[in-house]
């Protein structure tokens, strides 16, 4: 995707503002694959941590097991698992997807527990109330529990964004060129690794540090009492 | 023990403490005797633990002049805060000690080593000698069967008497009293209010209590004095404070916390 | 072709993997407590070169990190070999975010605990490692349990510098059989066991630091 590119490195401002428009696509696919993993990650989370508030131990037990053994291996290699294997069994997605899908599974992980832990939270004499005043179980949590439990949840998903996006180089190494997969190209192509490297490493400080600054705004806007979803 | 007794040990003159806008004490001046027990008693927020949290170092104060033993708790030239170096403040602290309202003890120490940490750390006492004079102070406080134990482990008032222990272990000359019973369930304030009472008896201690239990504090105080909004309002003599208070406001308090 | 053939491989690949880890959550404590320390009380300068420290490492993403010391140390005249440059990198990144960890857990030590540490006359480096560290190091525990898992996951990186550990062992594997499912099952399996010893580790580890400065009744978290 690169012939034709030429590269000025007689010095490192001229090296910088010559790659810097080819590393801020790398960024916008950065940003893509992120909010394309953090949204499987929320649904899939979701649903996990349903799952494992199943009455059926079966389910509950096997949602456990999936859990820990999504939070406990590495990502990259379930992304060459996903990468490598789903094409045996006829399941062929663009890098792209796998990459996203990888992302998501293993965040999901985390995002199950956030919803659990936010679910939890909510005091048990809320539950009571809710049983007291005759809500069914579907009106208690959507009247209820969740609008407690989402100034608890928002926080620490926005922490997992953060440490997503922070994570997406890795999918570089299935070809999908977001920034540093297109720092590394670049370093392949001129011999010079470290001006690209660096542009990229401060992006990221840079993406983080915006990031933190507008949760913690935001954290402090959400009201402490919950918000009701009506 | 040939000092005069009737020496001022401390001296607030002309003192003021400010929390930002809030004058917590102002233009404030008040004399302690050597060996002399004075008991703070007034309303909360009139600045009687504000009192001993400047003479413990736990508070800079801005304006005036405090001095204990002679010794000026600004220096000349200090800066920060509280106007003085860090080895002047400890300097000071070796002849001050406080027991806090809510003990304070450390939980990850065993009972005797509470006690033993600080002379052996900071007064550099051998670990033997440390560890019998804790012992022996322990035993005073009826708790040495208890030296192996966690704080975790004991009631409020054991805490409280393990806190006690600890500081007398540093020899301080001032020992301050932050509203010892406070924290305490009313069954145990009985065992800590018999422990101060001891001590009220050794004539070198300079004690500065802070506390609402006013029977005790008639029974051990040499001097009253009653606090309201920063200043002294009125001080003297326990029978009179409590027999006949001469300020209004005086036995407005005490009616209050009588009744 | 039988993959079986390839276990040792996969064996060697782990032992590698395990060394990392372990080397960097060694280095990344002694890292943490250092910066954390200096963080808290550190003053305005440590604590400022402490803050930058952390929020690089944190800042920035871990591969990038790797690769840029893996090109820039040689530059400079450092060249280590890869599995030096790998375990400095993850201890370093581990470190920042075990800064973080050290600084939270030493700013909740109560202020009661401080003013009581005071008014026995204790120094201030008395008072760090007689009365905060001791209570702050329970608090750290199950933060630094969590770390050195991510660790372990986060040294999978390293095999991107050509360093031979358990994911660049499976991958040579699967290039030479293509027998991509049994071979990645297996990985990931082996990783899940790693995870499982490690956890029980900081157990016993945490046990040992509990019992050790004795919080009895102590709520766990």
């Amino acid at each position: 995707m690169m012939y034709g590119y030429e590269w000025d490195t007689t010095t490192w401002l001229t090296y910088t503002t010559s790659i810097l428009p080819i590393i801020l696509i790398g960024l916008t696919v950065t940003l893509k694959a992120a909010a394309a993993g953090f949204a499987i990650a929320l649904v899939l989370g979701l649903a996990f941590a349903l799952l494992r508030r199943s009455r059926l131990i079966a389910i509950s037990w096997t949602t456990a097991v999936i859990v820990e053994f999504l939070r406990d291996t590495p990502l990259l290699v379930q992304l060459f698992f996903l990468y490598y294997v789903l094409p045996e069994f006829g399941i062929v997605l663009p890098a792209f997807l796998t990459g996203a899908l990888a992302l998501g599974l293993q965040y999901a992980a985390y995002t199950s527990e956030v919803y659990r832990g936010g679910i939890e939270a909510v005091a048990r004499g809320q539950w009571e109330a809710a049983t007291a005043l005759n809500l069914t179980r579907m009106q208690a949590y959507r009247d209820i529990i969740i609008p407690q439990a989402i100034p608890r949840i928002v926080p620490a998903m926005g922490n997992y964004l953060v440490a997503m996006i922070k994570e997406t180089p890795v999918l570089s190494v299935v070809t999908v060129m977001e920034m540093m997969g297109l720092a590394n190209m670049i370093g392949e192509r001129t011999f010079e690794y470290l001006v690209p490297l660096t542009l990229v490493g401060l992006i990221f400080l840079l993406l983080t540090l915006i990031c933190s600054a507008g949760l913690h705004r935001l954290q402090k806007a959400l009201p402490k009492a919950g918000i009701p979803l009506r | 023990m040939t000092e005069d007794n009737t020496a001022p040990i401390i001296e607030f003159s002309n003192v003021a403490k400010r929390f930002g806008p809030l004058t917590v004490l102002d233009d404030f001046n008040f004399t302690v005797r050597k060996g002399e027990k004075v008991t703070l008693i007034g309303p909360s927020g009139s600045g009687k633990s504000t009192v001993l949290r400047i003479l413990m170092t736990l508070e800079p104060f801005q304006d005036g002049r405090l001095t204990l033993s002679g010794m000026s708790y600004h220096e000349p030239n200090g800066k920060g805060p509280f106007k003085a170096s860090e080895r002047h403040l400890r300097q000071i602290r070796t002849h001050v000690g406080m027991v806090f309202q809510s003990f304070n003890l450390f939980p990850h120490m065993t009972v005797l080593r509470n006690v033993v940490e600080a002379p052996l750390r900071v007064l550099g006492i051998a670990r033997a000698e440390a560890e019998c004079r804790a012992l022996q102070l322990l035993d005073m406080v009826g708790l040495a069967d208890k030296k192996d134990f966690y704080p975790s482990q004991l009631s409020g008032g054991q805490q409280q008497r393990v806190a006690i222990a600890r500081a007398l272990a540093m020899r301080p000359r001032v020992l301050l009293f932050d509203e010892p019973t406070s924290a305490l369930d009313p069954q145990l304030v009985g065992e800590v209010l018999s422990v101060i009472r001891g001590l009220a008896h050794e004539h070198d201690l300079t004690m500065l209590l802070v506390t609402h239990e006013m029977r005790f504090a008639r029974e051990v105080s040499d001097r009253v004095c009653f606090f309201d909004k920063g200043r002294i309002c009125e001080q003297g003599a326990p029978d009179e404070i409590f027999g006949a208070p001469r300020e209004a406001r005086t036995r407005e308090f005490l009616s209050s916390v009588l009744a | 072709m039988d993959w079986t053939a390839y276990l040792p491989m996969l064996w060697q690949g782990a032992f590698v993997t395990m060394t990392i880890t372990l080397a960097s959550i060694a280095v990344g404590a002694v890292l943490a407590f250092v910066f954390g320390i200096m963080r808290v009380e550190g003053g305005p300068i440590l604590s400022t070169i402490a803050l930058c420290y952390t929020e690089v490492f944190r800042g920035t993403s871990l591969l990038v990190q790797l690769f840029w010391f893996y090109y820039a140390l040689p530059l400079v005249g450092l060249s280590f070999d890869p599995i030096t440059t790998g375990i400095l990198v993850l201890a370093a990144h581990a470190g920042g975010y075990g800064a973080e960890i050290v600084r939270g857990a030493l700013s909740s030590v109560s202020t009661q605990q401080l003013e009581a540490a005071r008014a026995l006359n204790f120094s201030r480096l008395q008072t760090l490692f007689r009365v905060s560290l001791p209570q702050a190091i329970v608090e750290m525990m199950p933060a630094f349990g969590n770390l050195a898992i991510e660790t372990l996951k986060l040294s999978s990186l390293v095999s991107l510098i050509s360093i031979a550990d358990l994911t660049f062992a499976a991958q040579s594997i699967r290039n030479i059989t293509l027998d991509s499912t049994s071979i990645y099952s297996i990985t990931l399996l082996c990783y899940f066991a790693m995870s499982l010893v490690l956890m029980v580790a900081i157990r016993v580890v945490e046990r040992l630091v509990r019992r050790g400065q004795a919080f009895p009744q102590m709520p766990r978290s």
